[in-house]
């Protein structure tokens, strides 16, 4: 029997952002193919340089639709809030496993929020410059100098994207449960109070026995 | 051309073979003695069996109306009027300067997709292009086409078909008055010393080479007789250097950035070696009993036997 009885996530939360992975995954390695010839060796995944370079603005823009999704579901619970300036100033002691002198944060943390407006800024970046530089169909109606800043720019937003999801990916892995979170929803009480006190508190405020869970966030 | 003889090569950061020493080669075009035939043109669509869709009139001598992915050498008509009020009709044969530097090389994120040769040839090899462009982004000149037909890159190869077998391009066998020439670099750089010598005892007093040092001096060069203001020549940049955007975007940035990746994987590695994951208690033991929230709630399904009935909320 699972103990497991705060839903975080509804189904089609988690598939939306599991499409966003999966994309991002598929993005990531076909632009790093082109980011450093260190790297051109994974264009071998995507079928060689050229279906390489047809498929990574596909990708990119289907990431970016499906992020928009995400953005729809989620902006509201990444307004910054009082605690949240706190928390930041005792990162130390979050990244140290100490927290409880930590004070308590929503459903997300200032972390989690930081990395969702960064996230947010990298899309927006990626997606205007990446249309800039899509020789196929956009390019020509671009001067070169607009081209040449938004292959910087495109590049820039690419790494500060990526730096962002190993931090992401790392966190999932570091935070127990926060995976099955996004896998299968449903999150202990004890973690919801660990993590996300306020948040906590929220869904189970107006508890009764005949009370939902809310999914409010 | 001999492999041994590819002396730099796109996205490729070890040492290219550069053992063998081999003469610097240049095409010298002389725009003082150009008369705008085109003959250049034709044999270049000649030699390269390269035959462009016949455009429209611009309403210039341009024809067609610019270089493409079939047209790799193409004279630019300029109506220039100058201090004395009169016209002088500046002609330049524009195409590949095959720089010393070549930004398009050094964009270029597909390995071996552009070569240059020891004699100075910069080669686009097709076989190897992605048909990303980025060698267009790279360009100081604005030369590089993509093909709309294959999506790979083309420019004037500098003939290095005919260069590497000891014929002269196409384009300056063709040349009925001698304003193109070929030959060792050092020599065309003689020869166009006593061309500007000639064109200063005859008025033109900023006659001179262009020989672009911002990109580490061509192997296409011309003779102006406005060397101060190349670009009178239908824009012949007048220091052209490889962007600082592009160096910016392709130079050092790239491998710190690939090194601060790997560091962020690596720092998180450790952060996970030295202060370990962070587990919620109770979790690791789903069957204990928790006493500090009751379990039942319709909602979500679960249903704890030994705890009937509603408890007080225990909120902290």
């Amino acid at each position: 029997m699972s103990n497991k009885t705060i839903l975080r996530y509804t189904a089609n939360q988690r598939t939306n952002h599991w499409l966003v992975a999966i994309l991002f995954i598929c993005a990531a390695l076909s632009g790093l193919a082109l980011f450093h010839p260190a790297l051109f060796w994974l264009s071998h995944l995507f079928g060689g340089g050229p279906w390489t370079r047809i498929l990574h603005p596909f990708m990119g823009v289907l990431m970016f639709v499906f992020f928009l999704g995400l953005v729809i579901s989620f902006w509201r619970a990444n307004f910054f809030i009082a605690n949240d300036r706190v928390w930041l100033r005792r990162i130390d002691r979050v990244m140290r496993n100490e927290e409880e002198s930590v004070p308590p944060v929503g459903k997300y943390n200032a972390g989690q929020k930081l990395l969702f407006w960064t996230l947010l800024a990298c899309m927006l970046v990626l997606l205007l410059s990446g249309l800039v530089i899509w020789r196929v169909y956009f390019s020509h109606y671009f001067g070169i100098s607009s081209i040449r800043l938004a292959s910087l720019l495109h590049a820039l937003a690419a790494f500060v994207l990526v730096l962002c999801i190993i931090v992401h990916i790392y966190a999932g892995i570091w935070i127990k449960g926060s995976v099955s979170a996004m896998l299968h929803g449903w999150v202990s009480r004890a973690w919801a109070r660990k993590h996300h006190e306020l948040w906590y508190r929220e869904v189970t405020r107006d508890e009764t026995p005949a009370s939902r869970v809310s999914k409010k966030g | 051309m001999a492999s041994q003889d590819i002396i730099a090569r796109s996205a490729t950061t070890t040492p290219s073979p550069s053992v063998r020493e081999q003469e610097q080669v240049a095409k010298l075009i002389d725009t003082t003695k150009c008369i705008g035939c085109k003959a250049c043109q034709v044999a270049c669509a000649e030699w390269n069996e390269l035959r462009d869709e016949v455009g429209h009139n611009h309403g210039t001598y341009d024809n067609p109306a610019d270089l493409s992915s079939e047209t790799w050498t193409l004279m630019r008509f300029t109506e220039y009027e100058n201090d004395a009020g009169n016209l002088e009709w500046l002609i330049r044969k524009d195409g590949c300067m095959h720089c010393d530097d070549p930004g398009c090389l050094k964009a270029c994120p597909s390995p071996g997709a552009i070569i240059k040769h020891a004699n100075g040839i910069v080669d686009f090899n097709q076989d190897h292009c992605i048909g990303c462009g980025y060698c267009i982004t790279g360009c100081p000149f604005n030369i590089p086409r993509i093909s709309q037909k294959d999506h790979k890159a083309y420019k004037c190869t500098l003939c290095s078909d005919r260069v590497a077998v000891g014929l002269e391009p196409a384009c300056v066998k063709t040349c009925p008055t001698g304003a193109i020439v070929f030959g060792s670099k050092e020599d065309m750089k003689e020869h166009a010393a006593e061309r500007i010598v000639d064109l200063q005892s005859r008025g033109f007093e900023h006659a001179g080479l262009y020989d672009p040092d911002g990109v580490g001096g061509t192997h296409v060069m011309y003779v102006l007789h406005h060397a101060d203001k190349p670009s009178l020549y239908a824009g012949l940049p007048d220091q052209p250097v490889i962007s600082p955007l592009v160096g910016l975007w392709k130079g050092v940035s790239k491998p710190l950035a690939l090194l601060a990746m790997g560091a962020a994987v690596l720092a998180g590695f450790f952060h996970y070696v030295r202060i370990g994951p962070n587990r919620v208690e109770e979790d690791e033991h789903p069957s204990a009993p928790d006493t500090s929230v009751h379990e039942v709630d319709p909602a979500v399904h679960v249903y704890d036997p030994h705890k009937p009935g509603p408890q007080g909320d225990q909120r902290p």
